[in-house]
């Protein structure tokens, strides 16, 4: 059985609009729609799409931070959608949660030992505050910080140290899930590097499943065994992480993969890179049937009328178009 | 003759904690219609570099060096003739076009006000000629969206208005100062795509300012590295790429997850990037550095040629792998 099996999940915001009258019905904006994935333990997800694309709405409504509206978010066998407050309570501390902007993260009031500790000490009430002190700097020193500097405060560390004492944070509950929301995306490269070689040696050690949400292709295939891609709230695709950089079938993901330059000049030249026309439509208001065919270049009348079927043309390859064809824009033109 | 000439560039600011050196002893050229990307993590005094040469410093910094812009020494030149290269010759994109476009005037009007200072135009001509720069930058119905408000607009919809801002005095050097780093990728490769067609078009030259080596792989012909306010090495693009011979550039490019290369393990480069206050007199990347030797924490390296690249280490070119 998988550790997460989230199943058609939808997320709706009320949106009412600026100057309404308090009679006037409000805008639904369907921030994810139909959404569906297993995640084994031990595992990584990796979620990619734009700004606005829902993957960090995703992100919220699995740890139960933004009410969805339908579906099933099913861990082992309980539906985490119908659990009473209590069970939730004991739930909450199998899956926690990183965050992008790392300072921002943090309490600035707080000293970090007692960031990492704080987790803790909400869940477990009997712990002293001797055992919470012993136990965050046994954290500081996992994800490679010194355990002297429990005291400071977030403000006296660099971006990458403070990612670190979010990772340490999350982690010091045991938890099963990890859900990183843009975790690296702030930091510059070579600290970049540090902190994804950190979660991954960490996941090993520890037995973690990972859902990994990020904007950059490249850093999620590095890390992902499996990626699905994401548009306006929609599963585009989802496939094995290699599979899916090297064989895409969407034409979404072949533009995503055509428009990440690579750091090589000689194949960065040879290499045909077709832009992907337009902007991402508003989420208010998607376009009817599949919501890429306003820029898809492979775009078909009939793509307006419903929504795509998802296709599987291979074993564990999920793709939400029925013109599905392998493009490698990775591949050097001719 | 080089378009823009930078020799000893330094910057200092003056700060409570004492001075901080943001930029020490740069020199780089810019030939007509060439692109210079400037690469660097934060902190690298990348952007404090065009801050430097354009006279945007905060009001605590400090810019020394000669800076010389078609032969002409910018620090020579009076108020008047120093603002007519900044607007006429020079412009500049910065990276969050949000923040660089005033929210209370239309879109049009901060444009006109370009034309109208620099180039003497009346309202209609400048109008006109807004128009035409508008659709240069493919803005769909460009005439309409004029008397628009930046906030009508989408993030990359507001940053070509800022390229087309900048071309409208045709100048001959573009400095774009992370241009794409607030965008989506699509987006980025349709702005870096839309930078590429204007250089072809009118032959504008260009500094390009990024931390993304993919974005300087796609489009620029040299590359400047810099560390700790430090030119580490410089050099043509492909040559950089292909054989660096400087231990920060050769980390960089390891340290980078490939989408074209299925890589085991991501190879890091240890520790932190520098406290600019707390610079020692040696290289700026010695305490991080593999190849690191005593002479490194004492005397900064010269940047010297080698082979078609130029490189600041102490270290044998053949040590750097």
């Amino acid at each position: 059985m998988s550790l997460l099996s989230v199943r058609n999940l939808d997320v709706t915001f009320d949106i009412r609009p600026r100057g309404a009258w308090p009679w006037t019905p409000s805008q639904q904006l369907q921030a994810v729609r139909d959404m569906s994935f297993d995640l084994e333990a031990g595992q990584t997800l990796g979620i990619v799409g734009e700004s606005g694309s829902g993957k960090s709405t995703l992100a919220r409504a699995i740890i139960g931070t933004v009410p969805s509206s339908d579906g099933q978010i099913l861990w082992g066998d309980t539906d985490l959608r119908r659990m009473d407050p209590r069970e939730r309570r004991r739930h909450r501390r199998e899956v926690q949660m990183i965050f992008q902007d790392p300072l921002a993260a943090l309490n600035p009031r707080m000293t970090v030992g007692e960031i990492i500790a704080e987790p803790l000490t909400t869940h477990d009430r009997d712990v002293g505050r001797k055992e919470a002190r012993r136990r965050a700097g046994e954290m500081m020193e996992k994800v490679g910080l010194l355990p002297n500097l429990l005291n400071r405060y977030p403000h006296e560390f660099s971006g990458g140290q403070c990612q670190r004492i979010g990772i340490a944070r999350a982690l010091i509950l045991n938890p099963r899930l990890v859900i990183c929301d843009e975790p690296v995306s702030a930091l510059d490269v070579s600290v970049q590097a540090q902190v994804v070689n950190l979660l991954k040696s960490l996941q090993r050690e520890m037995g973690l499943s990972l859902i990994f949400i990020a904007h950059d292709l490249s850093v999620v295939k590095h890390i992902s065994d499996r990626t699905l891609v994401m548009y306006l709230g929609r599963k585009m695709e989802e496939a094995e992480a290699r599979t899916l950089v090297r064989a895409p079938r969407h034409p979404y993901t072949q533009a995503l993969i055509a428009s990440v330059p690579i750091p090589d000049p000689q194949r960065e030249k040879a290499r045909h890179r077709p832009v992907l026309e337009g902007e991402l439509p508003s989420p208010a208001n998607p376009p009817s049937g599949c919501v890429f065919r306003t820029r898809c270049p492979k775009a078909r009348p009939d793509c307006a009328k419903a929504v795509p079927a998802m296709q599987v043309p291979e074993d564990g390859h999920l793709v939400a178009c029925p013109y599905q064809e392998v493009v490698s824009p990775l591949a050097r033109s001719a | 003759m080089p378009l823009l000439d930078v020799d000893t560039l330094g910057v200092t600011f003056d700060t409570p904690d004492g001075t901080v050196n943001a930029v020490n002893d740069l020199s780089f050229s810019v030939d007509p219609g060439e692109t210079l990307a400037i690469v660097g993590e934060s902190g690298s005094g990348k952007s404090q570099t065009v801050f430097g040469v354009m006279g945007l410093l905060a009001r605590n910094g400090r810019a020394t060096g000669r800076v010389s812009f078609e032969g002409k020494a910018l620090s020579e030149m009076s108020d008047a003739e120093f603002n007519r290269v900044r607007g006429d010759a020079i412009s500049m994109i910065f990276q969050d076009p949000m923040t660089s476009l005033n929210p209370y005037i239309r879109v049009g009007d901060q444009m006109i006000e370009v034309l109208t200072l620099h180039k003497g135009l009346g309202r209609r001509a400048a109008r006109d000629e807004c128009v035409r720069m508008l659709d240069a930058v493919r803005i769909p119905d460009a005439r309409a969206r004029l008397d628009q408000y930046p906030h009508e607009f989408s993030g990359g919809m507001r940053q070509r208005i800022m390229i087309a801002m900048a071309l409208l005095c045709r100048p001959k050097l573009l400095i774009a100062d992370e241009p794409t780093t607030a965008l989506d990728v699509t987006v980025q490769a349709q702005i870096m795509k839309l930078l590429g067609d204007i250089r072809e078009e009118f032959g504008t030259a260009m500094i390009l300012i990024t931390h993304d080596l993919g974005i300087v792989a796609d489009s620029c012909d040299r590359t400047l590295v810099m560390y700790g306010g430090r030119a580490m090495e410089e050099g043509p693009t492909q040559a950089l790429f292909e054989s660096p011979s400087h231990p920060y550039t050769t980390g960089l490019l390891k340290a980078v997850p490939r989408l074209d290369i299925d890589q085991p393990e991501l190879q890091t480069i240890p520790g932190e990037p520098p406290d600019m206050s707390r610079l020692g007199p040696g290289c700026p990347f010695a305490p991080r550095c593999l190849l690191v030797r005593e002479v490194c924490r004492e005397t900064m390296p010269p940047l010297v040629s080698h082979g078609a690249l130029r490189r600041a280490c102490h270290a044998d070119p053949a040590e750097v792998t």
